[in-house]
């Protein structure tokens, strides 16, 4: 009874998160049942594919929820993966992450001096730093660096031993591990914090904000600079942890996914984290299936998934979702 | 001409030669020099007939996806979808042209023209559709068609339309009798991109379609209340701009590559943002601009081979220059300060719904 008593309390939203977990959890154990190590591959493909998305995803809705679109995560994802792995081939991999975090930050708050005190259209600031991003990245770019070191795989003691989600989830890298962690602090500090009250506030209702004493700009800086830092975190996971090396152009698209899932998660961190294991899931069964040559798919069509996807999912929710209300809009105080 | 509307012409020059100071640093920073680098831009552009040629070929598809973008930003919306519209254009135009073998130059040339034209604007179309019904943000609309269709041109190449016996994935040329014709090594294609530059200038700015256009563009209310379906001009602009993105994709292959093969006409859509904003979105502008880019673009193996300095420097240079444009046009429009140029034109949508 006291379980029955505590589920009515909690609100609609938490419920359903709550069933949808149950019912995951559910059909994957059965998954697992039957095809064993076949699930397993799956979903370690799913939050593979998910954790730099998630990332990404975490920088645009801290950027939106202070009211400041960032069309250029794709560009800080590229530079931060760019100076992390060049880093890293010069002075270690610790050295390589932080440098990328930094240089990220540095992107963010350029788009937050570009949209709050030079009020260029957001759009255009970041499609800036998109371009700048692939022209430098490209131009000292270098061929044959291999990094110091590499990431680590941490195993989680007890509960890497739990039968597939101790192999899925608690047996990855270290920057994956802070993914997690990142979600999960993000979802407090924006529902349960003086600061993430104010944030949404300033998304919202930037004048009503600055009334009762939250200085906008401010908030808006730190805010987009931190999600800078996130998009530069996203993308040394994806060149130092996940793949070991550098590319050009190496994010295609991923920055501009993780928006698509921002607006699907309704800039929530704990639903968008929920929207970017949904893709990697549908995705990881997609290239199983084409593994096992259950499905025979030309490859180029499985490289246009993730978009086809993306569009599927947003002419389903975007109408009906509601961003920041102040997202895209400069302030002026009057 | 009074002093504003000559500061304001003179901003893109300014930015221009701003751009390439930075992209000197940046080569001397790089060990290089940017004497020599310069000198391989003014060998590769400019110094014989055939650079010329180079760089009007290399102009031609850039002012049509600068257009294709103007054509956008006028209606408030930002088309960075070019670049796959001018793949779908191009690809289809090289199957009419190599697939039809019997058509007289007369209908066979116009007609894989018109088929580029029709397939760039079904994607944007697709888009519009999207934009106006279902509020999905042309930005992330555009860049995921991007890539279903770099796939799916790829995919067309090397499957079905591949020329057997290759081992490159690629269209069997196209017929003779659908090429664009060179006259004196100068491309005829890149004139037909002018006469289009006076069209949708003239489209924009004397007819009502063009009015109405920059009115959703200017303020989508005010559109909405003098009577004008914003929907339909959202979806008519925005398929009007993959049709100029897919004619430019159709010159290419029938007056420059011969043929379509993936990967040859890659960053022409980006390139086409810079050029619209260099432009100040008024379309003539689009033609210098234009060549700017191509000239630049037009010397990039003269840069490798004369200054050992990689292409990709252009990129730099056109990213700074393009930031320099954008930060002081918005500040006059945010600060309501008019001037003749027509830069109030830009007014994107920045919000996600519709």
């Amino acid at each position: 009874m006291g379980i029955v008593n505590a589920l009515r309390r909690l609100s609609p939203d938490s419920r359903n998160t709550l069933v949808a977990v149950l019912t995951g959890l559910v059909a994957a154990y059965i998954a697992y049942g039957i095809w064993d190590f076949k699930a397993t591959a799956v979903l370690g493909f799913m939050v593979r594919y998910s954790t730099p998305l998630a990332l990404a995803a975490m920088c645009g809705i801290l950027c939106e929820r202070s009211g400041v679109v960032n069309i250029g995560i794709e560009g800080q994802m590229l530079v931060g993966a760019f100076v992390a792995f060049f880093g890293a081939t010069w002075a270690g991999i610790v050295f390589g992450v932080v440098a990328g975090v930094v240089v990220g930050a540095l992107l963010g708050a350029f788009l937050a001096v570009c949209a709050v005190s030079w009020r260029i259209n957001q759009i255009i600031a970041g499609t800036v730093i998109n371009i700048l991003a692939a022209g430098v990245t490209s131009f000292f770019y270098r061929q044959g660096r291999t990094m110091k070191g590499s990431m680590p795989t941490w195993e989680i003691p007890l509960l890497k031993d739990i039968p597939l989600l101790g192999k899925v989830f608690f047996q990855n890298q270290p920057l994956t591990y802070l993914t997690f962690a990142i979600v999960i602090v993000l979802q407090v500090m924006l529902f349960r914090t003086p600061w993430g009250l104010r944030t949404r506030a300033v998304g919202e209702h930037p004048s009503a904000a600055d009334t009762v004493g939250v200085n906008v700009s401010l908030y808006r800086y730190g805010n987009v600079a931190a999600g800078g830092a996130l998009a530069g975190l996203a993308g040394a996971l994806l060149s130092v942890e996940a793949t070991g090396t550098f590319e050009r152009g190496m994010t295609s698209g991923r920055g501009f996914l993780a928006l698509a899932i921002m607006i699907m998660g309704r800039w929530r961190p704990s639903l968008a984290w929920a929207a970017a294991l949904f893709f990697g899931l549908l995705n990881g069964l997609v290239n199983q299936l084409n593994f096992e040559r259950v499905i025979d798919v030309p490859p180029q069509f499985i490289g246009m998934l993730p978009d086809v996807l993306t569009i599927v999912v947003l002419a389903t929710f975007a109408g009906r979702v509601r961003a920041p209300a102040a997202s895209g809009q400069p302030y002026t105080k009057e | 001409m009074n002093r504003q509307r000559v500061q304001s012409a003179l901003l893109p020059v300014v930015a221009v030669l701003v751009a390439f100071l930075i992209g000197a640093i940046v080569v001397l920073a790089d060990g290089k020099s940017p004497v020599r680098a310069a000198e391989a831009v003014i060998k590769g552009s400019m110094a014989n007939r055939a650079a010329i040629g180079a760089t009007l070929e290399k102009a031609t598809p850039l002012i049509l996806t600068g257009l294709a973008v103007i054509v956008g930003m006028k209606a408030g919306l930002f088309n960075i979808g070019a670049q796959g519209q001018l793949l779908l254009g191009s690809i289809m135009s090289a199957y009419v042209g190599y697939r039809l073998t019997v058509l007289p130059t007369v209908v066979h040339l116009p007609l894989a023209l018109l088929a580029g034209v029709a397939f760039g604007a079904v994607p944007a179309f697709v888009v519009g559709v999207l934009k106006a019904y279902r509020g999905v943000h042309e930005v992330i609309a555009t860049i995921m068609m991007n890539t279903i269709l770099v796939n799916l041109t790829d995919w067309l190449a090397g499957g079905p339309w591949m020329q057997p016996d290759q081992a490159i994935s690629k269209t069997p040329p196209i017929q003779a009798s659908a090429e664009i014709p060179k006259v004196a090594d100068l491309p005829v294609g890149f004139f037909l991109a002018v006469v289009m530059a006076f069209v949708v200038w003239f489209l924009l700015s004397r007819t009502t379609l063009g009015f109405e256009l920059g009115t959703v563009g200017a303020n989508r209310d005010a559109a909405h209340y003098a009577g004008m379906s914003v929907k339909g001009i959202t979806v008519l602009a925005m398929t009007l701009s993959g049709a100029l993105a897919g004619l430019g994709g159709a010159i290419e292959t029938q007056g420059v590559v011969g043929r379509f093969e993936p990967g040859f006409n890659r960053g022409l859509g980006f390139d086409g943002i810079t050029i619209a904003l260099l432009a100040k979105v008024s379309p003539r502008a689009a033609i210098p601009a234009a060549l700017l880019i191509g000239a630049l673009r037009a010397s990039s193996t003269q840069l490798q081979s004369i200054a050992q300095v990689a292409p990709e420097i252009v990129d730099v240079i056109l990213a700074v220059a393009l930031l320099l444009v954008a930060a002081p046009m918005i500040i006059r429009w945010a600060l309501r300060l008019r001037n003749a140029s027509g830069v109030e034109g830009v007014n994107l949508n920045t919000g996600w719904g519709s």
